[in-house]
């Protein structure tokens, strides 16, 4: 065999190798993306004003949305139930006012502000508004968190 | 009189209590100076590593592990699946530290007595690791299988529903071997406590053979020779790893919050602990002028703590009491001891301000994912 050959047939081999394992971890890493979700919408109406008790935490989502609705006498707002230290789900201690986390104990205001244990920010709230028909329209794809001081905006709080 | 007792370890095991003990005595234990030794030879400490004292010291934790077994909630925590290696980890911890102890006790009298040490063989005495060595590994192996099939087998996994995202559970506890980890996620950032730390600890560990030029005490047992090393070691090993386990898997009750071993977990318990971080206490406690809007101007103070904490120790001790250690190992070396050393000492620092002055952050920058 030529030495020209030899490399062509050299070059050829490697670049089928590289094309072969590229193909294959083109296609592990598709794998990681679900071709379907079953998820709940993202955006879902919870009810109207009124259907919520006044200064109440209410956990009829947490379980299917992960959100706790609170309705205080100026309007309402949705809190993430992820506690912002390392993503446990706090509990809501109804006789002592506060969320409490059960894994590093982090302790959240009814606001959502943290004020004990280890976590390191609020928790943060989603979008909430009033939909044509008058419902609360909980939008989890926008997220509002205090300490950037998105917590003014509109869309964070629900003036009923 | 039994429920005395109880509520007296109760007391005890309050952490901030505890661990203070601990701290104070583990010098006299396993002294790092001879100051420390007379002490530990005055008060007797040194016949804890005699085969009485082993043996006191085994009857002293059978008795309570005993006396929890049969009370009513410490026995719901001792009788868990899950809580059987703590229970196995107290034991041989306490017995490798004993068998260790002891060994390095008996050479060093030999030494002192101009004797050869223990594990010292002449020419003649050759052992061969085939078949000497292999048959007892084998032996291990086979004893140590069995065990753990009977383990297995009469203790099944404590297997629960469907993880439910929801829902995390009341108290929600790591594997046993994290629980260390655990607790230092109590009173620092996930990225420092659960990223930097165990780094640091990893990469220390391994740094040791390179920082540590002692020739002696190596290939056998031996404490008068290296005891500020073997100090530094259990230090971390007992009080920041060991320790912090049990505290975890004993002390840590529903809500994170601390519990007495006897006490029963109550989820109703109500631990008030507002915690402020420091830029709060400069700026709106103290000079009360409330916090300044940039980051960096408001952690100001934070940031002048803690680049003093790693910046002067290590100058101050290379001119004073460590400047023997300095001349051996070189600068690089000694400013990473330095380093390793005082990175562990954080922890305890930080666990104490977060009990004294509910002091939350020294750095906070959530804007950034930056707390110290």
């Amino acid at each position: 065999m030529k030495r020209r050959k030899f490399i062509t047939w050299l070059s050829v081999g490697w670049l089928a190798f590289a094309g072969a394992t590229g193909g294959f971890f083109t296609m592990i890493i598709r794998f990681l993306f679900p071709n379907v979700l079953f998820e709940p919408p993202q955006s879902f109406k919870v009810g109207f004003p009124s259907d919520f008790q006044l200064n109440q935490v209410d956990e009829r989502f947490k379980q299917s949305q992960a959100v706790w609705l609170v309705r205080t006498a100026e309007g309402m707002y949705a809190l993430s139930t992820v506690c912002t230290h390392l993503g446990c789900t706090p509990n809501w201690l109804i006789t002592d006012n506060k969320f409490k986390c059960p894994c590093h104990g982090s302790g959240f205001r009814k606001s959502g502000i943290n004020f004990e244990g280890p976590a390191p920010r609020p928790l943060e709230r989603y979008r909430i508004v009033l939909a044509e028909d008058g419902q609360v329209l909980v939008d989890k794809s926008v997220k509002f968190q205090y300490e950037k001081g998105q917590w003014d905006s509109p869309e964070a709080f629900l003036t009923t | 009189m039994l429920d005395g007792i109880k509520a007296f370890l109760d007391i005890l095991s309050k952490p901030q209590i505890s661990f203070t003990l601990i701290i104070f005595i583990f010098p006299f234990v396993i002294p790092p100076t001879m100051w420390f030794e007379k002490w530990h030879r005055k008060l007797g400490l040194h016949l804890l590593w005699t085969r009485k004292g082993g043996l006191y010291m085994f009857a002293f934790i059978t008795i309570i592990l005993l006396l929890g077994f049969f009370d009513e909630n410490f026995g719901k925590i001792l009788g868990k699946p899950d809580n059987v290696p703590i229970i196995i980890l107290i034991y041989s911890v306490f017995f490798f530290l004993w068998l260790s102890m002891s060994s390095a006790y008996k050479n060093d009298e030999r030494m002192a007595r101009g004797e050869k040490v223990e594990e010292d063989y002449g020419p003649d005495e050759k052992v061969l690791v085939w078949p000497d060595l292999v048959y007892i590994e084998m032996i291990a192996l086979i004893l140590m299988t069995v065990f753990l099939l009977v383990w297995s087998i009469g203790l099944p996994a404590p297997l629960e529903e469907a993880a439910n995202p929801s829902l995390s559970p009341n108290p929600a506890k790591a594997p046993w071997y994290f629980l260390g980890l655990q607790e230092m996620l109590v009173y620092f950032d996930p990225w420092l406590a659960g990223v930097i730390f165990p780094t640091l600890i990893i990469v220390g560990l391994m740094a040791l053979p390179y920082v540590d030029d002692n020739p002696k005490a190596s290939g056998y047992y031996s404490f008068a020779n290296r005891r500020a090393s073997i100090f530094i070691f259990l230090f971390g090993f007992l009080t920041l790893w060991v320790f912090l386990i049990v505290v975890g898997t004993f002390f840590r009750g529903p809500n994170w919050n601390f519990f007495g071993p006897f006490e029963e977990w109550s989820v109703a318990k109500v631990v008030p602990l507002t915690n402020v971080n420091l830029s709060e206490y400069v700026w709106v406690k103290m000079l009360r002028i409330g916090l300044p809007s940039h980051p960096l101007v408001r952690e100001v103070v934070g940031i002048v703590i803690v680049v003093l904490y790693f910046g002067l120790p290590p100058v101050i001790l290379a001119r004073g009491k460590l400047r023997g250690l300095v001349e051996r190992l070189g600068a690089t070396r000694y400013a990473l001891v330095i380093f390793l050393a005082l990175s562990m000492m954080a922890l305890p620092i930080k666990m104490y301000l977060r009990w004294t002055i509910n002091l939350k952050y020294i750095i906070a920058i959530p804007e950034s994912f930056f707390n110290i």
